[in-house]
């Protein structure tokens, strides 16, 4: 069964058709190719696939595109404003966050609702908020001490 | 060797490629767009370990609207393999392990494909199986490959036609009974290893796509684009200049992309699918136990030892659990015998190392090939033997390591290493000999070290090249075999480049690759290739250079000795004249009669190791095993919760000779994700197999360690003792990261409460069962 949807992806609306079994990464991967967000196990256990969905973060594996109905989703790709990296993003840069890159946008946008909702995560808080991102490459711990420095951007940009 | 001023190299860039990784604009394989011609293929596996096809019959599947190609072992017998070709494409007449491929179907959708691998009827014939590597290896055992002795194989493999041994490896060096006979005490043990998944975020996705000229084209997420081309276009019987492999990012592969494993199967379903691309991507179960694993081990160690803490002898038996298929893994059996008494000086030596057919999944490269696993049985003896003998675990590795010049167990003299230093400085990190506070009644803290060596395992002569061409503006493009998986292939290419040439590193720019237009590299394996590219792209800078500074050299009339390129201008030391790479590098230079030299420069640079030799197949001896060692230690501090068992890494602390840090910080990063996933291993992970059944192919059954896993601190330490034939005398780092952390962690959980674990993973049930039962021998807890 196909059904028509709108919704608001990074900013920008979509009326498409979608079919009914088609998960939401599959909507945003294959019909808008935002390949951005990616599969790495399709059950919802590894985190690859994270987006935000009216801000909070969802495995887009486990959400069908007709659930997105109405909604916001934001992807990686809409995580720079007007070609400036979000704190995080360059954060993870700077760091060495990033090694092979796979899981690095579902890490990026679970690491920006995280820092949405707790501004100033102890570092517990940050491995908790992390907890269902799988990363095999880094160990995690720039990854940790990226989250800790965005979280001090964030703060100072608030300040000034 | 005379080591260069160096501006670039040595200093910690950030990833060249990092801005696309973290804007989503970085593709992988299944990123790439092929529009709505696309078919999706699936692959019908085995559901037996082991068993002979009757019957496949495929009508109904061919008959179901949208089917496009179904595919089987009769229409592509041939074998392939790295080292052994003991590998079909598809099972031809009999199936060797759970998941094996037996069809191929291409249809319009992913759905329909699938529908239809349901529709192939195949009918088997089941046979006994093998699920033990030590029994496989008996007389008793069936035979899984019949045909072993025909296989194509490799000089350096010794295999046992009639058996299921594929390689045996055997050391014999000096006079065991002299050994035994000087030591004080001997203990024996047995240590068992599971296979384990390298899990790589990105599973296995491949693209394939025949012209109408024929040839092929295959988008493959590989560490190994040329192997790749050439064992598929053997198998298949093309020439390999009718196929092209494009391996853009790659997320991670850790050895499980190493070779060939699915891939064939999406090139033989393209070249019936009439000119339509074929995709296939692996689900994440697929991944766990169809593509490569790494081997199980079953150890057997026997050492000797002084009172004092020399090793007089050992006795090493390696039974390789290598799975259906071994003909990558014979190459890992070879690895643990060359290496097989661990990064120290044993004088007397008696090893065997089997490779050894079973119906498990099967085995490959996977981070440290072989020496994760032989490690954590020697590690561990000797920390054992070592308390028994009332000697500090630290001291008598001191003791025992290899020095510079001392024979290796093949015989080969070893080069000049930074061993006892990493073993020094890891001890000195994790504060060794000072006890620390647990943070709770019933929590024990204890500190273990390990120590490792190891060699890239590698055919004698694998060989890497480079080019590197000029553009208009003085920016340069360097093209490389290698992959970046994520180790930073491509920001080490930059800042060789950069360094060698004399320009900043923002004008290189390092290409992904193209078997079409990139030059050869043999594999991205083997931590080779900051060593092995490396010098490949420094002859290519400096070849670049000599004809920029010869030409301009012909303008100024000066001699080219008195000129060299800084920062992106050519200068001279004698005129202090200067001139930007811009417009030269690509146009040539007019001369003051008015006539032209120069040209688009272009520098290319080749390596390859020429001095590796044979070793004797009934010794293991002979005068150079291996191009080099890199050595290293960790040390690991953990916390044991006496009640549940769980093991909590608090600290862990890496220290590796890496001969030069070409990036620093990159080195670092690769210490600290190794030793994550070697605490990962050490703590968590086994597939679990039950007759040759995967029980636990999820991420929900099968855990890696996450954020809240992760040490709560790591120390990271880099020794410089330079590599005579590295670029800048650097080596590699990527696979040691994770070889001796299994065993520290468990020397540290010993150290802490007491327990032996013996077989990997140390699980919290484990640690609680080990800790019931010393309670219950000394009658109270």
């Amino acid at each position: 069964m196909r059904h028509e949807i709108s919704f608001t992806v990074n900013g920008e609306r979509y009326d498409i058709t979608v079919q009914s079994h088609h998960t939401l990464l599959q909507v945003l991967r294959e019909q808008l190719v935002l390949t951005g967000t990616k599969n790495g196990c399709s059950e919802g256990e590894c985190g690859a696939c994270t987006v935000l969905m009216d801000g909070e973060p969802v495995n887009s594996c486990l959400v069908l595109g007709v659930e997105a109905d109405g909604h916001e989703i934001i992807t990686v790709e809409g995580l720079a404003t007007d070609g400036h990296l979000a704190p995080i993003q360059r954060t993870m840069v700077e760091l060495g966050g990033t090694q092979c890159g796979f899981c690095t946008p579902g890490i990026l946008i679970a690491a920006h609702a995280l820092l949405q909702r707790n501004p100033n995560p102890s570092e517990q808080e940050i491995r908790e908020g992390l907890v269902g991102n799988l990363c095999r490459c880094t160990g995690y711990m720039r990854i940790i001490a990226a989250v800790r420095e965005a979280a001090r951007l964030q703060q100072a940009d608030t300040l000034n | 060797m005379t080591i260069k001023k160096t501006t670039i190299v040595g200093q910690s860039f950030q990833r060249v490629e990092s801005n696309a990784k973290v804007t989503g604009a970085a593709q992988y394989v299944d990123d790439l767009q092929f529009g709505p011609n696309l078919l999706h293929g699936r692959l019908k596996r085995s559901p037996l370990p082991h068993a002979l096809i009757k019957r496949i019959d495929v009508s109904k599947a061919k008959a179901l609207p949208g089917v496009r190609v179904v595919v089987t072992g009769q229409d592509y017998p041939g074998l392939t393999g790295l080292y052994l070709s003991d590998r079909p494409i598809f099972a031809v007449d009999r199936v060797r392990f759970v998941g094996e491929p037996v069809a191929g179907v291409a249809a319009e959708t992913p759905e329909l494909a699938e529908k239809a691998c349901d529709l192939i009827e195949v009918e088997y014939e089941e046979l006994p199986g093998v699920f033990d590597p030590e029994y496989g290896a008996s007389p008793e055992a069936p035979l899984i490959h019949p045909n072993l002795g025909e296989y194509a194989c490799a000089p350096f493999i010794f295999r046992r036609p009639g058996t299921n041994i594929s390689n045996w490896f055997k050391v014999r060096k000096g006079n065991m009974e002299q050994g035994w006979a000087e030591a004080d005490y001997i203990y024996e043990h047995t240590y068992r290893v599971p296979q384990v998944q390298h899990v790589p975020l990105e599973t296995h996705a491949t693209v394939a796509q025949v012209d109408g000229n024929g040839k092929i084209t295959l988008w493959s997420s590989s560490q190994s684009p040329f192997a790749q081309r050439n064992l598929i276009a053997k198998s298949l019987g093309i020439s390999h200049s009718k196929l092209r492999v494009i391996t853009p990012y790659v997320g991670g592969g850790f050895g499980s992309k190493a070779g060939v494993s699915m891939e064939g199967a999406c090139v033989a379903m393209a070249l019936k699918a009439k000119g339509r691309p074929v995709k296939l991507v692996m689900s994440r179960a697929e991944e766990f136990y169809t593509t490569f694993v790494r081997q199980g081990l079953v150890a057997k160690i026997k050492m000797g030892m002084t009172k004092d803490g020399r090793i007089t002898a050992m006795q090493n038996t390696y039974y390789w659990d290598a799975g259906a298929y071994t003909e990558y893994g014979v190459n890992i059996t070879r690895a643990a015998g060359y290496s097989s008494t661990g990064p120290y000086y044993v004088p007397n030596v008696h090893a065997d190392s089997l490779c050894v057919y079973t119906n498990h999944p099967i085995g490959g490269a996977m981070r440290g090939f072989g020496m994760p696993e032989i490690h954590w049985a020697i590690e561990q003896h000797i920390d054992r033997m070592a308390e028994h003998l009332g000697l500090d675990p630290v001291q008598v590795r001191l003791l025992n390591c290899l020095k510079d010049g001392q024979e290796t167990v093949t015989g080969m003299p070893m080069h000049p290493t930074g061993l006892s230093q990493c073993i020094q400085k890891a001890a000195e990190a994790i504060g060794w000999g000072k006890p620390s506070q647990p943070s709770g009644p019933h929590k024990r803290r204890g500190k273990g070290i390990a120590a490792m060596w190891k060699a890239p395992a590698m055919p004698p002569n694998p060989g890497s090249a480079a080019t590197i061409r000029f553009n208009e503006d003085g920016t340069c493009l360097v093209n490389i075999g290698g992959v970046d998986m994520g180790q930073g292939t491509l920001t080490i290419a930059a800042q060789l480049a950069a360094e060698g040439l004399g320009i900043p590193i923002e004008d290189v720019r390092v290409n992904t690759v193209d078997t079409d237009y990139s030059p050869y590299e043999w594999q991205t394996v083997a931590s080779r290739i900051t060593w092995s590219m490396g010098n490949a792209i420094l002859a290519a800078a400096e070849e670049a250079k000599m004809q920029i500074i010869q030409m301009v050299a012909e303008v100024w009339g000066e001699n080219p000795q008195d000129l060299d390129i800084i920062d992106g201008n050519v200068v001279s030391f004698a005129t202090e004249e200067s001139i930007p790479l811009k417009n030269i590098v690509v146009y040539g230079m007019q001369k003051p009669d008015g006539t032209w030299v120069g040209g688009p420069v272009v520098g290319k640079g080749r390596f390859m190791p020429t001095y590796v030799t044979p070793l004797d197949p009934e010794t293991g001896q002979g005068p150079r095993a291996v191009v080099h060692f890199t050595t290293g230690a960790q040390a690991a501090e953990v916390e044991v919760d006496e009640e549940t068992g769980e093991v909590r890494v608090i600290k862990l602390v890496s220290a590796y000779d890496v001969g030069k840090a070409i990036n620093p910080d990159m080195v670092k990063t690769q210490m600290e994700g190794g030793a994550v996933q070697g605490m990962s291993t050490a703590l968590l992970e086994q597939i679990i197999l039950k007759n040759g059944q995967p029980l636990n192919p999820t991420f929900t059954d099968y855990r890696i360690a996450t954020a809240v896993d992760a040490p709560l601190e790591m120390e990271d330490i880099i020794v410089e003792v330079p590599q005579d034939d590295g670029p800048f005398g650097a080596r590699g780092i990527g696979e040691h990261a994770m070889v001796p952390t299994a065993p520290a962690i468990a020397n540290a959980v010993r150290a802490a409460v007491g327990v032996e674990i013996d077989s990997m993973p140390i699980t919290s049930e484990k640690v609680w069962r080990a800790l019931r039962e010393k309670r219950g021998a000394n009658g109270n807890r």
